[in-house]
Formats: structure tokens, C-alpha cells, sequence
């Protein structure tokens, strides 16, 4: 097929909102941990961009969309070999095509960081996410888009599975694996600046709109359609959010809201170009009344998700993956419209995707531990990861 | 009456508080505050220049007691402050006479009114 210019503007432009979202994701990180940890989480983040870019180009992108077989990707376009300017995938330049991807492989990591904030050794978190996106993240994508046995079954428009499903079980392997932070149910361990956080979740929800409105990969209808229930569902989450803790804990709290936002951004992530902008409100409520209850869940379990990585993109990735089998009305039809074997379809993509995504973090967890170790020292983690593992201070005198 | 002045690292607050908590001392003002001793400075980076920081980050505890209070107090801050491995930098705590307390509410002075 012909490049399309205005496809591939929509690409370039929709990559460089996704890639916004990474200092977006380190400001809502950054705001949610202590004075001392401040530099230590936002760098989780921003060095997701200088490694995954490089893995992505290296190795990730031909383990995701090689030909392969039904399970992962070959190595046919490793170094990008095979690929130049005039390539074309879709209606786009193929390079386009790898840096929009590549995008994604940045940030999915990264969303890993906010279960671990304060108690990992930094060169042990590169090597955890370099490893993470060629075996978890990079079989994941080629199963769902790549060309394995769920492309064009499962339906999963802008990576409610491949993102936030690894992303969220893979949080809740590791921590489970490292154990609470120190001083955990003790100590206090408020957040230090909800306005980061705030800012952050904005720019969070701008670089969604390129996230589910340029996995179009096209400026058509379905782009548009992707972008207005981007509008809606985090509106409805966020909403729902409010209105539960307000009538649960007494406060509409400005945290609270932010995470609904959140929760439901995850939510129609899967959905986007799939169903109509009026589902779109049932599932980002849905979706921001369950994560709620599985964030109240943890005080009672007492697992130290630190800033609800598994709460909400792992609970919020699967039940918006399953609510997309229910309400898929464009491009697909869901359980309204009868066709119930989409859900199952849902359903086995998201228990596949749980299952390797949790075993092959602990596998990676664990080599890495017995190797070059995990947490840094009690002294360093009491001291805090910024002045211990960069030798800086967020905040001076 | 005594009034106690603790400098100690921030990383230890959360332990002294408990320390004092056990003793049922539900009454303490803590700041943020900067300043050296012994421990002298550290260095630190910034765009790949290193810095001697010699302010270091410190927290200020201040408590009014009644005499009798006082030692168990100061064995509190102490072993909330020492950690398991009190090392140079780990604080002081300054001991100074009080010579009244007015509670702006009732107009209670003295002991009474701590």
C-alpha cells in the first residue's frame, strides 16, 4: 500500500505524546514517595527511555513483529536490518511504525517502578527492564499484534493486555519477591507532593489520547472514535473514584480523583476503537469501582504495592480487557451483541498473559538477585535512594 | 521544667518518635532544619561537578517536660536517634532550664500547663 501522509503524521505526533508520557508517569511516581526517594523514582522512569529505545531497536521490535512463530518473534529485523526509509508498514513508513512501538516498550517497564519505589539498587532496575522487555514484554506484543496466536482474536486496541496487564502482574510478582519497604505499616510513608502527582496524571492523560488514538495507526474515523472514549472513561473513573472514597472515607480527595483518571485510562485502553464513547462510560466506571476495592484490599493484605502498580493497571488492565469482550460493538462484536466466545477469547489472552508475565518476572527476579542483588542495604534504604544510589538531593536548602 | 533541643537525621525520626510514643510523650515539635557538627559534609553531584555539601539536612525535635520526665526522655532520643549503628553525624540533644509555660487558651501556667 501507498504511505498515506496524513496516517503518518498522526503516527509521528501520537509517538512523541506516548513518549510524553514518561516524564508524565515520573511526575505522578515522583509525587507519591518520600522527600528522599524523589530523584530515585523519577529516574526509574526517565532511564526507561535511554534503555528500552535501544533494546526496543536492537532486539525488541524483531522479537515482537518478526515473523516468528505463534509464540515470539524471530530475529529477521534485529538492528533494524531490512528496514530503511522507504519501508512501508500499513499506510505508514515502517520506521514510524517502530517508533510508535518503541514508545510503548518504554513506558510498560516503567509502570513496573511504582511497585518497587525505594528499596532497589538502580543498576539491578536497568538490568530488570532491559531483560523484562525482551522476555516478557516482546513475546507479550507478538502474541496479541505481532503475528501469534492471539492477533486478530483477542481484541486489544491499544494494549490493555501487552501493557498493563504485564505490567501490573509483573508489578505484583516483584514485590511480592522483595518484600515491603522498610518501616512499612510503621512509619509514615505519606507522598510528599500531591501537585506532581496531579500535574503528572494530566500529562498522562494527554499522551494517552496519542497511545489509544494513534494505535489507529491511521487519521480516520476509528482514531477519532479511539480518541472521544479516551475523553470518556477516565471522566466516568474519575468521577466514580471521587464519589466513592467521598462516600466511603468522607473526602473527595484530589489523590483519589487522579487515580480514578487513571484506573479508567487503563480501562478503555483495550476498548478504545472498539466500542461506542456510551460504553465507554460504563467502563471506565466499572472499571474505577473494582480497582478501588482492590486497592483497599491491600491495606488488609498488608503487600506493599507501593504506588498501586498491580491496583490499578493490573486490575484495571483485566477488567478492561474483559469488559472490551462485553461491550465490542465496532470492528468486533462482544457478549451485548451475542457473540459470547469473545469473551472467552478475553479471557484466556488476559489468564495466558497473567501467567507468563507473573512466572517470567519471578524467574528474572530471582536471577537477578542471586547474581547482583536486589534491594540495596537497610542503612541505604533508610538514608533514601537519592543520596545513596545518585548522589543527589531532590530538594536543597 | 526543662526544655529538650534533638538534632538528628532525618532517617531516624520515625524511631525516635516510636521510642517516645512508648514513654506516652504526646507532645513534641519537630522542623526541618540544616546544619554540620563533626560529621562535616558530603559530597554531591550535579551535572557531573561534584560539591562539597557541608549543610547537611537535619530534624529538630523540641519537647518541654517536667523535671522528672527528663532522663527518660533523653534515653529515648538516644536510642531512637542511635539506631543499631549510631555513627558521626548521629545528633545532639541540648538540655536548657524553662522558665515558665502559658497555655494561650486557659491561661494555665507552669507544669499545668504542658
Amino acid at each position: 500500500m501507498a504511505i498515506e501522509a496524513a496516517d503518518t503524521v498522526w503516527v509521528l505526533i501520537s509517538s512523541a505524546m506516548v513518549l510524553l508520557m514518561v516524564p508524565g508517569l515520573a511526575l505522578f511516581y515522583g509525587g507519591l514517595v518520600q522527600r528522599k526517594n524523589v530523584l530515585s523514582s523519577m529516574m526509574h522512569s526517565f532511564v526507561a527511555m535511554g534503555v528500552m529505545a535501544l533494546v526496543w531497536v536492537l532486539a525488541g521490535y524483531s522479537l515482537a513483529f518478526g515473523e516468528g512463530n505463534w509464540f515470539v518473534g524471530d530475529l529477521e529485523y534485529a538492528f533494524l536490518k531490512g528496514i530503511d526509509a522507504y519501508s512501508v508498514t500499513g499506510t505508514i513508513p515502517t520506521y514510524a511504525f517502530v517508533a510508535f512501538q518503541g514508545m510503548f516498550a518504554i513506558i510498560t517497564p516503567a509502570l513496573i517502578s511504582g511497585a518497587i519505589v525505594g528499596r532497589v539498587k538502580f543498576k539491578s532496575y536497568i538490568a530488570f527492564i532491559a531483560l523484562w522487555g525482551l522476555i516478557v514484554y516482546a513475546p507479550v506484543c507478538h502474541w496479541v499484534w505481532g503475528g501469534g496466536f492471539l492477533t486478530g482474536e483477542a481484541l486489544d486496541f491499544a494494549g490493555g493486555t501487552v501493557v498493563h496487564i504485564t505490567a501490573g502482574m509483573s508489578s505484583l510478582a516483584i514485590l511480592t519477591y522483595l518484600g515491603k519497604r522498610r518501616g512499612y505499616g510503621v512509619d509514615t510513608l505519606k507522598p510528599h507532593n500531591i501537585t506532581l502527582t496531579l500535574l503528572g496524571a494530566g500529562i498522562l492523560w494527554f499522551g494517552w489520547f496519542g497511545f489509544n488514538a494513534g494505535s489507529a495507526l491511521a487519521a480516520n474515523e476509528i482514531a477519532t472514535l479511539a480518541f472521544l472514549t479516551t475523553l470518556v472513561a477516565p471522566a466516568a473513573a474519575g468521577f466514580v473514584w471521587m464519589a466513592v472514597e467521598w462516600h466511603h472515607l468522607g473526602h473527595p480527595t484530589a489523590l483519589g480523583f487522579a487515580t480514578g483518571v487513571l484506573a479508567g485510562l487503563v480501562a478503555i485502553t483495550p476498548a478504545a476503537g472498539f466500542v461506542t464513547p456510551m460504553a465507554a462510560i460504563p467502563i471506565g466506571a466499572i472499571t474505577s469501582f473494582i480497582c478501588y476495592q482492590a486497592v483497599m484490599l491491600k491495606n488488609r493484605f498488608g503487600y506493599d504495592d507501593s504506588l498501586d502498580a498491580f491496583g490499578v493497571h493490573g486490575v484495571g488492565g483485566i477488567i478492561g480487557a474483559l469488559l472490551t469482550g462485553v461491550y465490542a460493538s465496532v470492528g468486533g462484536e462482544g457478549l451485548l451483541l451475542g457473540n459470547s466466545s469473545q469473551l472467552m477469547i478475553q479471557l484466556e489472552g488476559v489468564v495466558l498473559t497473567i501467567i507468563y508475565a507473573s512466572a517470567c518476572t519471578l524467574l528474572i527476579g530471582f536471577v537477578l538477585n542471586r547474581t547482583i542483588g536486589l534491594k540495596v542495604t537497610e542503612s541505604e534504604e533508610n538514608i533514601g535512594l537519592d543520596k545513596t544510589q545518585h548522589g543527589e538531593a531532590a530538594y536543597n536548602v | 521544667m526543662k526544655y529538650i533541643i534533638a538534632m538528628i537525621r532525618p532517617e531516624r525520626l520515625d524511631a525516635v518518635k516510636r521510642e517516645l510514643q512508648k514513654l506516652e510523650v504526646n507532645r513534641l515539635t519537630v522542623s526541618s532544619v540544616a546544619g554540620y557538627g563533626a560529621q562535616k559534609g558530603h559530597l554531591e553531584i550535579y551535572r557531573a561537578t561534584e560539591y562539597e555539601a557541608n549543610l547537611l539536612e537535619k530534624i529538630k525535635i523540641e519537647i518541654a517536660v517536667e523535671d522528672h520526665f527528663l532522663q527518660p526522655i533523653v534515653e529515648a532520643i538516644k536510642t531512637g536517634a542511635m539506631g543499631n549503628d549510631g555513627y558521626i553525624g548521629s545528633g545532639k540533644i541540648f538540655v536548657l532550664p524553662l522558665d515558665d509555660v502559658i497555655r494561650i487558651r486557659t491561661n494555665e501556667s507552669g507544669p499545668e500547663a504542658l
